[in-house]
C-alpha cells in the first residue's frame, strides 16, 4: 500500500456487508470525491475484523482508528473531521464495557489483547482481492522458499516438527499425512481443500477465504509440492457466494503472476487449482463422502482404509486438508517448526480460531492459542454473557460435541482436554449458553439436525437418530418418563458404536453430554412437568400478575395474536387458549408484570 | 404432482448445459447447479432431459437432487425468505421468528403462498451469527429480526408489488 496518504479498510466480510458496508463505501467515494481526495486517500474492503457484534467496522490507516457500529450516514463526518483535519470522531470509537474507557487503536481492546492471529494474520488488514498486499506481506514467501531451498521432504519434515494438527475437527498431524500421501507411488495425486464447513453457527473458513484467500491457495501448493501432486481442488460450500467470487478471483490474479501454472518461479512444479461446489449436505463435510461428492455422486461416506492418502478422488492418492489448517502453513515455513510449537499446549501447537456467538457480547471470529481456558475467552475476549444474565453452558465441537457447564470453564483448550470434558474441539464452533436455554432443547436442536443430514447408509444412524429425537421431543411436551432418560443412554451408545462415519458416531453426543452435566433439567421436565429454563412451549404458560400491572398496553400492542386483552390503566389479562408462547409480551413489560410457569 | 410440459426452448437450455460438462455423468452436481440457475427449479421433467444428456439413469439423477438440501423439486417463491438456523440465530430465537413467518403466511417450511410470492426454508449458518437471528429475503438479509418484526417485513414486498416497483429479489 503505497502512494496514499490514508487508506480506509472496510470490513467486506459477510456479517458486515449485511448491515450497510457497501452503502458506506459508496458514501466514502462520493464524499471522497466531493473533497477531491482520491489521490491521497484509499478506500478498500478487507476480511473480517472479527469483531462483527460492533460491525461494521472501519480502520483508518496509518492512524490505526477503529471505528466501530458505524452507519452510511456517520461517513460524511469521519470524511470532514478525521480525513480532512485529522480529528478522530470519538463517538464512533469502542467503549470497554467496564471501565468505560475510549480506545482508539484495535490491538488496545480487551477483545483482542488475548488474541494471536496466525491464521487470521491478514484478515482485517488486506484487500484480499489483490494480490500485490497479500504478498507485501511475505506471501507467496513460503512458497518460493521451499522451491529453491527445501526438497519436498525437508518441507514435510518443517511442517511435522511444528506439531501441527488438523483444524478440520479431527487433530490428526499434518505432516504425517502429507507424509504417508508423498510416500504412496502414483502417476497422479491431489491437493483437497475442505472448505464445506458444515457445522451450524460456524464460519471460520469462510472468514479466511473471504479474508485471505491467497494464504490458502498459497499453502495448497506447498502441498502440492510435497505430496507430488500438480493439481489442487477446493471443495466449496454453494452457500458462500462471497468467498467462491474472491477464491476466483485469487486463483486468477496467481496464475497471472505464474505462482499458478507451469514450471512455478522457474522451478520444476506445476499446479493449478479448480473449484468444486458442495450443495447443502453436511455429511459430505466427511472425507470420503467430500471425494464421491466430488465425482458427482451422493455423498456418501465409505469405509477407510482406504484413506484417501492411499485412494481418495477418482481413486488417485489424495491429501485433505481443512481451509484453517492450510492457512497456517506459509506462516510455519517462513517462521519455522520450532517457533509454531513454542505456541500451545503438549500435545496441541498453535492456536485455533473459533466463532464465538450465542447469548455473549462481543460475537466474533477468534484466534487464541491452544491452551487458553473457557474463562478467558467466555469473559475476557468475550466480554461476558449478554443482558446480565448467568453463563450456563458452552457448546463446542457442533453437532458432534458437548455442551460444558461452568465446572469446565478453567479447562485449558486443546483437542485432549476437550475430549475428555465429554465435548471435542470440532472446526470451531463454539456457542455461549445462559439460564434461559434449555438443555433439552438444545439436544433435540442438534439432533433435528443430524437427523436431516444423516445420509441414510447406516441403521443406527438414519433410524436410531430418529428415535433419540422422538423421545427428546416427548420429554419436552412434558411427556417423558424417567424410564426414557435410561433409553436415551443406551440408544446413544449403539448408535456411536454402530455407525460407519463420524455423523454417526458423534451425533448422540450432545445428548450424552447434556444428560451427563445437566441431569436435573431432564429430571424437571420428566418428573415435576416443568421447563426450568422456561423454553418448552407445552410447559410454559405467561401470566399477567394483577397488583403490578399497570395496564401500560405495551404487550396488548406487541402480541401477535391478540390474545391479551385489557383497558388502558386496568391490569390486563392473557387468553390461554389464544396464547401462542411466543414470550413477546414477557420480553416487552418493562415492569416484571409478566410471569412464565 | 401434475405433469409440466417443457417448452422446446428450455429443453435446449439444458441441453446446452449438458454440452457445456462434455456430457460427463461425473459433472452432474456441476450440471444441476447450472441448471438451477437458470430454472430456479429441478422438477421431474427437468431431471429427465439431464439424465438423456448426460448418459445416466434418471434415477441416479433423482438421487442426488434430492440428497443435497440445495437442490429443489418445487418452485421457489417470487421472494424467498430463508431463515437461519444455526445454532448461534437458534438460541438468539430463529424458532419463534419461523413460526411466526409461517403463521403469517401460512405455509410451511419448504411450500410457497399459493400467489407464488413468499416461499419459506431455512438455512444453516450465513455467517452473521453477529446479527442473529438472521433472516434472509432474495438477496437482502436482515439481522436482529424480533417476531413482532416479521408482518413489517412481509409488508415490504407485498406494499413493492402493488405498487409495480419490485425490487428485485
Ligand atoms: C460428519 C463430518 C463432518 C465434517 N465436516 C467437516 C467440515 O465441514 N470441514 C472440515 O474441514 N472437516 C470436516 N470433517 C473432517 C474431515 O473428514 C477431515 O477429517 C478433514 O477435512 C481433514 O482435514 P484436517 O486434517 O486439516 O482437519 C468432518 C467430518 C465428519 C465426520
Ligand atoms: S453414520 Fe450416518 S451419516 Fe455416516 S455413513 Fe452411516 S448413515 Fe451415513
Ligand atoms: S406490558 Fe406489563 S404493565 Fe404493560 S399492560 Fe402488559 S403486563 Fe401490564
Ligand atoms: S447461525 Fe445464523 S448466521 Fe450463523
Amino acid at each position: 500500500m503505497t502512494d496514499y496518504r490514508m487508506h480506509i479498510l472496510i470490513c467486506g466480510g459477510t456479517g458486515c456487508k449485511a448491515s450497510e458496508s457497501n452503502e458506506i463505501k459508496e458514501k466514502f467515494n462520493h464524499f471522497i470525491s466531493e473533497f477531491d481526495l482520491e489521490d491521497e486517500v484509499q478506500v478498500l474492503f478487507t476480511g473480517c475484523f472479527g469483531f462483527c457484534e460492533k460491525g461494521p467496522i472501519i480502520k483508518v490507516l496509518p492512524d490505526n482508528t477503529f471505528y466501530v457500529s458505524v452507519a452510511a450516514k456517520d461517513i460524511e463526518e469521519i470524511v470532514k473531521e478525521h480525513i480532512l483535519k485529522g480529528r478522530p470522531v470519538k463517538r464512533l470509537l469502542y467503549k470497554e464495557p467496564v471501565s468505560g474507557e475510549v480506545i482508539s487503536e484495535s490491538q488496545d481492546m480487551d477483545f483482542y489483547k488475548k488474541q494471536i492471529r496466525i491464521a487470521l494474520r491478514n484478515c482485517g488488514f488486506i484487500n484480499p482481492e489483490n494480490i500485490e498486499e497479500y504478498i507485501s506481506r511475505d506471501g507467496y514467501m513460503a512458497l518460493g522458499k521451499c522451491l529453491s531451498e527445501y526438497t519436498p521432504e525437508e518441507t514435510t519434515n518443517i511442517i511435522k516438527d511444528s506439531g501441527l494438527r488438523g483444524r478440520g475437527g479431527g487433530g490428526f498431524p499434518t505432516g504425517l499425512k502429507w507424509e504417508i500421501t508423498r510416500k504412496v507411488e502414483s502417476d497422479q495425486k491431489y491437493v483437497v481443500c475442505n472448505a464445506d464447513e458444515g457445522d451450524p453457527g460456524a464460519f471460520m473458513d469462510r472468514s479466511i477465504l473471504e479474508g485471505d484467500p491467497h494464504s490458502v491457495i498459497e499453502a495448497m501448493a506447498i502441498c502440492g509440492y510435497c505430496i507430488g501432486a500438480d493439481t489442487g481442488l477446493v471443495y466449496i460450500r454453494a452457500e458462500y457466494p462471497l468467498a467462491i467470487e474472491r477464491l476466483k478471483t485469487a486463483i486468477k490474479q496467481a496464475e497471472e503472476y505464474g505462482l499458478l501454472g507451469d514450471k512455478i518461479l522457474g522451478a520444476d512444479f506445476n499446479f493449478k487449482i479448480e473449484l468444486r461446489y458442495g450443495a447443502g449436505a453436511f455429511v459430505c463435510g466427511e472425507e470420503t463422502a467430500l471425494i464421491h461428492s466430488m465425482e458427482g455422486l451422493r455423498g456418501e461416506p465409505t469405509v477407510k482404509p482406504p484413506f484417501p492418502s492411499v485412494s481418495g478422488y477418482m481413486e488417485k492418492p489424495t491429501n485433505v486438508n481443512n481451509v484453517e489448517t492450510f492457512a497456517n502453513i506459509p506462516v510455519i515455513i517462513n517462521k519455522g517448526a520450532a517457533w509454531f510449537s513454542k505456541i500451545g499446549t503438549d500435545k496441541s501447537k498453535g492456536t485455533k480460531v473459533f466463532a464465538l456467538a450465542g447469548k455473549i457480547n462481543n460475537v466474533g471470529l477468534i484466534e487464541v492459542p491452544m491452551g487458553t481456558t473457557l474463562r478467558e475467552v467466555i469473559y475476557d475476549i468475550g466480554g461476558g454473557i449478554k443482558d446480565g444474565k448467568e453463563f450456563k453452558a458452552v457448546q463446542t465441537g457442533g453437532p458432534s460435541g458437548g455442551c460444558l457447564t461452568k465446572d469446565f470453564l478453567d479447562t485449558p483448550i486443546d483437542y485432549e482436554n476437550l475430549l475428555s470434558a465429554g465435548s471435542m474441539m470440532g472446526s470451531g464452533g463454539m456457542i455461549v449458553m445462559d439460564e434461559d436455554d434449555c438443555m433439552v432443547s438444545i439436544a433435540k436442536f442438534y439432533l433435528e439436525f443430524t437427523l436431516e443430514e444423516s445420509c441414510g447408509k447406516c441403521n443406527p444412524c438414519r433410524i436410531g437418530n430418529k428415535r433419540l429425537f422422538e423421545i427428546l421431543d416427548k420429554v419436552t411436551e412434558g411427556k417423558g418418563t424417567l424410564e426414557d432418560i435410561d433409553k436415551l443412554k443406551v440408544l446413544s451408545d449403539v448408535i456411536k458404536d454402530t455407525s460407519l462415519c463420524g455423523l454417526g458416531q458423534s451425533s448422540p453426543n450432545p445428548v450424552l453430554s447434556t444428560i451427563a452435566n445437566f441431569e436435573d433439567e431432564y429430571l424437571s421436565h420428566v418428573e415435576e412437568g416443568k421447563c426450568p429454563a422456561g423454553q418448552c412451549k407445552s410447559l410454559v404458560r405467561y401470566d399477567i400478575l394483577e397488583d403490578v400491572c399497570n395496564g401500560c398496553t405495551l404487550c396488548f400492542r406487541n402480541c401477535p395474536v391478540g390474545a391479551i386483552t385489557g383497558e388502558r390503566r386496568t391490569p390486563h389479562f392473557i387468553d390461554q387458549s389464544l396464547c401462542i408462547k411466543c414470550g413477546v409480551c414477557y420480553d416487552k413489560c418493562k415492569f416484571n408484570a409478566i410471569t412464565v410457569n | 404432482m401434475p405433469k409440466i410440459k417443457l417448452a422446446e426452448n428450455t429443453i435446449q437450455i439444458i441441453k446446452d448445459i449438458c454440452a457445456e460438462f462434455d456430457n460427463n455423468e461425473g459433472e452432474l452436481i456441476n450440471v444441476l447447479h447450472k441448471v438451477q440457475d437458470k430454472l430456479g427449479y429441478l422438477p421431474a421433467e427437468v431431471q429427465e432431459v439431464i439424465a438423456k444428456g448426460l448418459n445416466t439413469s434418471v434415477a441416479k439423477v433423482y438421487g442426488v437432487v434430492t440428497f443435497y438440501s440445495y437442490f429443489t423439486m418445487i418452485p421457489r417463491g417470487e421472494f424467498p425468505i430463508s431463515i437461519c438456523m444455526g445454532t448461534a440465530c437458534y438460541v438468539r430465537g430463529a424458532e419463534q421468528v419461523l413460526s411466526e413467518f409461517k403463521r403469517q403466511l401460512k405455509v410451511d417450511v419448504g411450500e410457497s403462498t399459493p400467489d407464488g410470492m413468499f416461499s419459506i426454508n431455512c438455512l444453516r449458518c450465513v455467517g452473521a451469527c453477529g446479527l442473529a437471528p438472521v433472516v434472509n429475503v432474495g438477496d437482502k438479509v436482515y439481522g436482529r429480526v424480533a417476531p413482532t418484526q416479521v408482518k413489517e417485513i412481509i409488508a415490504e414486498y407485498r406494499k413493492g408489488c402493488d405498487s409495480d416497483n419490485v425490487k428485485s429479489a
